[in-house]
């Protein structure tokens, strides 16, 4: 034990760095009462950021007030070995009775381990099951096709009246609501303002494109009624509805593909077929 | 007493005292932007530590679930089990929700402080030889957390991420040849598939952390074994490294950086809510958010995807789809780019000596300059990825503003690179002491080609011939030992070795590495070092009274076991001799 007497900046310090850590030990105990009494998000932040922010005052008092501040210096050998010692490691890797010597034997070993390492790769084919279509005609196809009728988002049945004249509404192939790439609209425009016919055709004004975006499959959802405009909330691509769907702003370059409908002998609407082309983002092997 | 008993006992079996003592003796330069690596290490450690408490409550699948609990709005709802078990981790495990923002908070930190490494590497040229290596393991980590970001991100299967998850595909999707393949692969069909959160989850949880422990892991080892770079100064050579010893001043130091990290992470968790996926709503394929906008790191993809213009075009009847460009060409040549940048530098350079005195970001103009300008065009990438969100508050139709970011982000780059470039010319050729103090006319100057100051930015004069009369070596025996400093009389300045040796040739031969050259003397030894402050004196006196106390209590207690022994043995003469033996072994030493 020390008999000399700590200084006076010595005893502030130490004085200061205990009650930081005091303050840290009363936010854990405070963390631990807010759990207890049921939680709260933000006052357990609160209390566990003190904690830690006493610890961290503490030892920063600690090493900044008490430890004697001095520069210290390491020297630094630099990395190339001696010559002697490299070529001592040279030797006792190309011993005579070294593995390396052996270069038949290695080349060998070689292809073993590439052909072993090449069969490790076929099983990575099962991450795509085998029952599943190919990729491609995956992303090709979808479940709309003929006579698969038009239904909302709640699977009810729509009938041409069931489209407003001042929206678009989201339709879904009937049995299939929640597959990816299914999602259309259905959107009624006075066909005289058309500009383009629409791909898919229409029904006295009522035409049902895919909702994906061309450019990276976001749903298109909002749409600006008196332009006759979609525009997708992701990368802001508009596309003209009285166009044919073509994409007049932003990143997309091609035209939202359209579904050919009919109404069927129950009322209710239905499609003729699949979308006029693959839905949302393009690919290699997109028609 | 107690701390040394520990240390024999594991030195008996371990022999670490030679290795401990050069650990603790381990140099660290004192200067900020070293902080940057510990700050990302730190938040990795509090990702790990909060990421795994997420674990326990999270239902990594697809699958239906019902949600029951305290979110009324989604009460009795139907979702798949990951966004059902996320909202219930949030809502109705206690401390659930702190956990949970404090570890996607812990992320933006993560990747943000790997950056400002990254750049603080960058500038000060700490990438070349001998540290090419740790370069490329950093840039790997760098991949890795923005992938585990943004699996981590996708995991909950909440709108707003789900889109995201949809974008990355799409993009994954327009690989020429391969890429509908890839993203079935990964994803286990289409999109939106049923094994795509367990696959996720299995990634983010275990296979990419393990690839980043083990990283990180090397990449401190190989710091170790190569010993930290330095800024330039008096003292300072490429043969030695000056600062703060690991034990006692580093360390505190670094502890109280992590407790700070913790304490900004908490304190972020439990008061700035981030990402309140009940808001957002399940993943539905035909619903969007709007406005949406990804975490900070992948913004800049994004933006790319938004300013990119509309071309695609085929190649013998295929698709050339258009996010190729923004999305995976971008990201490939940004990488490489990074992957290739020191060996590049190197080969323009003709330079292959090693350098462990850094440059000053003005010692290489024009490193500074692609650096600004890549930085610029990655800042203005990211603005853009709010476009929708600016053109809202400014008022401004949003394809203006597309057309202005598509403009800048081709020019501001240029920009911002030249002037890096030319302020660091003229700083380097010394018109001005400070950015403050440079004037049009010292630009202009930079400006032309010019020849080369003198002692600038040349890699052969590492030592140069200076006069070094103020300069010696000082060595002095302390006990048995040995230790040594540098003094520089003109400056005033000591630094002293960092560890004692044990013959006066030890420490000759390390002055004479660190600083070559320098003549070296035998000095009577500098005065004894300072008692321990109170503190340390404190603890010691509780220490030697803890010890005394439990000595104490041990002595007692054998004392009584002899004395219980002595009975029993009085109690039974007929006790095999063996046994008594046997106890009197195990009772320690009396």
């Amino acid at each position: 034990m020390s008999a000399r007497r700590p200084s006076a900046t010595e005893r502030t310090a130490s004085r200061r760095i205990v009650a930081a850590f005091g303050v840290s030990a009363a936010g854990a105990v405070g963390f631990a009462v807010t759990y207890g009494l049921g939680g709260n998000t933000a006052r357990e932040g609160i209390c566990l950021a003190v904690a830690f922010a006493g610890l961290a005052v503490g030892l920063a008092v600690w090493a900044r007030r008490l430890v004697p501040v001095d520069r210290y210096v390491e020297e630094h050998e630099g990395f190339t070995s001696p010559p002697t010692e490299q070529a001592m490691t040279a030797a006792v890797l190309t011993a005579p009775d070294s593995p390396v010597r052996r270069r038949g034997l290695l080349a060998a070993l070689g292809l073993a381990l590439t052909a072993l390492g090449a069969a490790a790769l076929f099983p990575l084919r099962s991450l795509l099951p085998f029952d599943r279509a190919r990729p491609v005609r995956a992303l090709k196809d979808t479940p709309w096709g003929a006579g698969v009728r038009l239904v909302d988002a709640d699977g009810r049945p729509l009938r041409p009246d069931d489209v407003p004249a001042d929206t678009v509404v989201a339709v879904f192939p009937e049995g299939n609501v929640d597959v990816g790439d299914a999602p259309a609209f259905a959107v009624r425009l006075e066909p005289q303002r058309f500009s383009r016919p629409p791909a898919g055709g229409h029904l006295d004004g009522l035409v049902v494109w895919s909702l994906l975006c061309t450019h990276a499959g976001c749903p298109v959802r909002s749409y600006l009624k008196g332009t006759g405009q979609l525009l997708c909330p992701c990368h802001q691509s508009s596309f003209d509805l009285l166009a044919g769907a073509r994409p007049v702003a932003g990143p997309a370059a091609r035209a939202l593909p359209g579904l050919p409908i009919e109404v069927g002998p129950d009322g209710f609407l239905r499609a003729t077929g699949d979308f006029t082309a693959p839905p949302g983002a393009g690919f290699w092997d997109s028609p | 007493m107690i701390t040394d008993r520990l240390a024999r006992a594991l030195d008996d079996r371990l022999r670490l005292s030679p290795l401990t003592r050069r650990a603790l003796a381990k140099i660290f330069p004192d200067h900020w932007s070293f902080m940057l690596g510990e700050l990302a290490l730190y938040s990795f450690v509090a990702l790990l530590l909060t990421g795994v408490y997420l674990t326990f409550f999270f239902d990594a699948s697809n699958g239906d679930r019902v949600y029951r609990g305290d979110y009324a709005p989604l009460d009795g709802a139907t979702t798949s089990a990951a966004y059902a078990s996320t909202v219930r981790l949030s809502w109705d495990v206690r401390a659930g929700l702190l956990i949970r923002q404090t570890h996607h908070w812990a992320a933006l930190v993560f990747v943000a402080a790997i950056v400002l490494h990254l750049a603080r590497i960058f500038f000060t040229g700490a990438f070349r030889k001998p540290r090419e290596l740790n370069w490329l393991i950093g840039v790997t980590m760098l991949t890795l957390a923005l992938a585990n970001g943004f699996t981590g991100y996708s995991l909950p299967d909440d709108l707003l991420s789900g889109v995201g998850l949809r974008i990355l595909t799409s993009v994954v999707e327009s690989i020429p040849l391969v890429g509908a393949w890839l993203a079935a692969l990964a994803l286990g069909g289409e999109f939106p598939s049923d094994a795509m959160i367990p696959r996720m989850f299995v990634a983010h949880v275990l296979l990419v952390p393990a690839v980043l422990v083990a990283l990180i892991s090397l990449h401190l080892g190989i710091l170790v074994r190569q010993k930290h770079s330095q800024f330039p100064g008096p003292g300072r050579t490429e043969h030695n490294v000056v600062g703060s010893r690991l034990w006692p001043s580093y360390a505190l130091r670094s502890l109280a950086l992590f407790a700070w990290v913790l304490a900004v992470l908490f304190a972020l968790g439990g008061l700035v809510q981030i990402n309140p996926v009940w808001l957002y709503g399940p993943f539905e394929p035909a619903e969007a958010t709007s406005p949406a906008q990804p975490d900070w790191y992948v913004a800049w993809g994004d933006g790319a995807l938004r300013l990119f213009p509309p071309w695609e075009f085929r190649i013998a009847g295929h698709l050339v789809p258009g996010p190729l460009f923004p999305g995976v060409v971008l990201g490939g040549v940004t990488f490489l780019a990074l992957y290739a940048w020191p060996f590049a530098e190197r080969l323009r350079a003709k330079d292959r000596s090693a350098h462990h005195l850094l440059d000053r970001p003005r010692d290489h103009p024009v490193r500074l300059g692609v650096g600004v300008g890549a930085l610029t065009f990655y800042a203005v990438l990211t603005v853009a990825a709010g476009d929708d969100i600016i053109a809202r508050l400014v008022r401004v139709p949003v394809y203006d503003l597309l057309s202005l970011f598509r403009v800048l982000v081709l020019v501001l780059p240029l920009l911002a690179g030249l002037l890096a470039f030319l302020v660091a010319r003229a700083l380097r050729r010394g018109d001005a002491a400070g950015i403050g103090e440079l004037t049009r006319a010292d630009l202009r100057r930079a400006a032309h080609r010019s020849i080369r100051p003198p002692g600038a930015d040349s890699g052969e004069s590492e030592t140069p011939a200076r006069d070094r009369s103020g300069e010696r070596i000082e060595m002095w025996p302390e006990g048995d030992l040995w230790r040594w400093r540098y003094r520089d009389a003109d400056r005033h300045l000591v630094i002293t070795g960092s560890r004692a040796v044990l013959s006066e040739e030890e420490a000759a031969s390390a002055a004479r590495v660190a600083y070559p050259g320098v003549d070296r003397v035998v000095v009577p030894g500098p005065p004894p070092a300072p008692p321990p402050g109170p503190v340390r004196a404190a603890l010691r006196g509780w220490g030697r009274a803890a010890a005394a106390g439990s000595l104490l209590l041990a002595a007692l207690l054998n004392r009584r076991r002899d004395r219980r022994r002595q009975e029993r043995e009085r109690a039974e003469p007929a006790a095999p001799p063996e046994t008594a033996d046997k106890a009197s072994t195990g009772g320690g030493r009396t």
